[in-house]
């Protein structure tokens, strides 16, 4: 485009797909056909939301249905598709079960892969390189330090995603949550749970029968 | 909680020849403009304003018509949502749901800062 002069006594004037842009935000406002607000909170669903909700329903759907567990371990991808997830472009999904021997947990050494359909924006520290490196170097002062304490018997396992294989981790189903119906289990599953450095949250109140 | 499954479908409609630009799975916005367009687009098939698998197609359209030399010294985002754009703007003129005209007097407002 236009060569770059440093103008300096007023801001540069928006540049001309940025004109296009406002005027059609600003016209289809006037005519009743958009609110701000309703385009707020669809960018803030692609940012946030999405995510973590969408490997929540499959972690409960797995605790819930064994032959959905199963198919979830065999093939994650396909398992997770049939939840009506999809968007994955071409990365394959690895579903690792948490087990009383063993814990998985999840880094990329290499960047931050991160399985965003099902798990939403990554946090800032699993980008972060002591959490890369720290994880594989030393993961049960790392686990420690997010407040997983494991018995010296139990197996940690260090799963490292890459632009081919994502991974998510299938946390330990939380006691006391027998009678709750999906979506309730669905609560229980947080982001950091999937990813290993947490555990699937208590279910709180006496409402479990 | 139920209608981001409908977004996430409408997303994972789009072939990935096709599909927004991402780093480490995010949507990558490198400038506001980027993330309105790409938010209108969406809201507007939810009001029901066209099918979203027309949108899709336009966009699609777009890409693979719409590519020029001058392209390349861009940022990728920049250039995805330029097509976004012009496939969003297409749509609107041709459903009537937009006059030219209007962009027009609009932009000209607001690329003049000595005029209002």
């Amino acid at each position: 485009m236009s060569d770059h002069h440093d103008h300096g006594h007023h801001p540069a004037p928006p540049t001309d797909v940025e004109a296009r842009a406002r005027a059609i935000e600003a016209l289809m406002i006037e005519k009743g056909l958009l609110s701000t607000d309703a385009i707020d909170a669809l960018i803030a669903a692609y940012e946030k939301d999405i995510g973590p909700l969408n490997g929540a329903r499959v972690i409960a759907r797995a605790w819930k249905d064994p032959a959905y567990r199963r198919r979830l371990l065999e093939d994650a991808t396909k398992a997770i598709g049939e939840l009506g997830i999809g968007g994955m472009q071409g990365e394959h999904m690895v579903v690792v079960e948490n087990t009383p021997q063993v814990h998985n947990v999840v880094v990329c050494t290499l960047c931050s892969c991160y399985p965003w359909p099902v798990l939403g924006l990554p946090p800032s520290w699993y980008k972060s390189p002591p959490y890369r490196s720290r994880m594989v170097s030393e993961p049960r002062a790392v686990l420690t330090e997010f407040g997983i304490d494991l018995e010296p018997s139990v197996e940690v396992r260090v799963w490292d995603s890459s632009a081919e294989i994502r991974y998510m981790v299938l946390p330990a189903r939380p006691e006391g949550s027998d009678g709750l119906a999906e979506e309730d289990l669905a609560k229980l599953v947080t982001r950091d749970a999937m990813i290993g450095v947490g555990r699937a949250l208590s279910p709180g109140g006496p409402e479990a029968p | 909680m139920n209608a981001p499954r409908s977004y996430e479908g409408a997303l994972g409609g789009i072939p990935p020849a096709a599909a927004p630009p991402r780093q480490n799975g995010e949507l990558v916005f490198e400038a506001p403009w980027q993330g309105r367009v790409f938010g209108m687009a969406l809201a507007l098939a939810e009001r029901g304003a066209y099918r979203w698998d027309v949108f899709r197609d336009r966009l699609i359209a777009e890409i693979q018509g719409g590519a020029s030399a001058a392209d390349d010294a861009l940022p990728a985002a920049e250039v995805y949502y330029r097509h976004w754009l012009a496939a969003l703007e297409g749509l609107l003129v041709e459903g009537q749901l937009l006059d030219p005209a209007d962009i027009d007097r609009f932009r000209r407002t607001l690329a003049d800062p000595d005029h209002g």
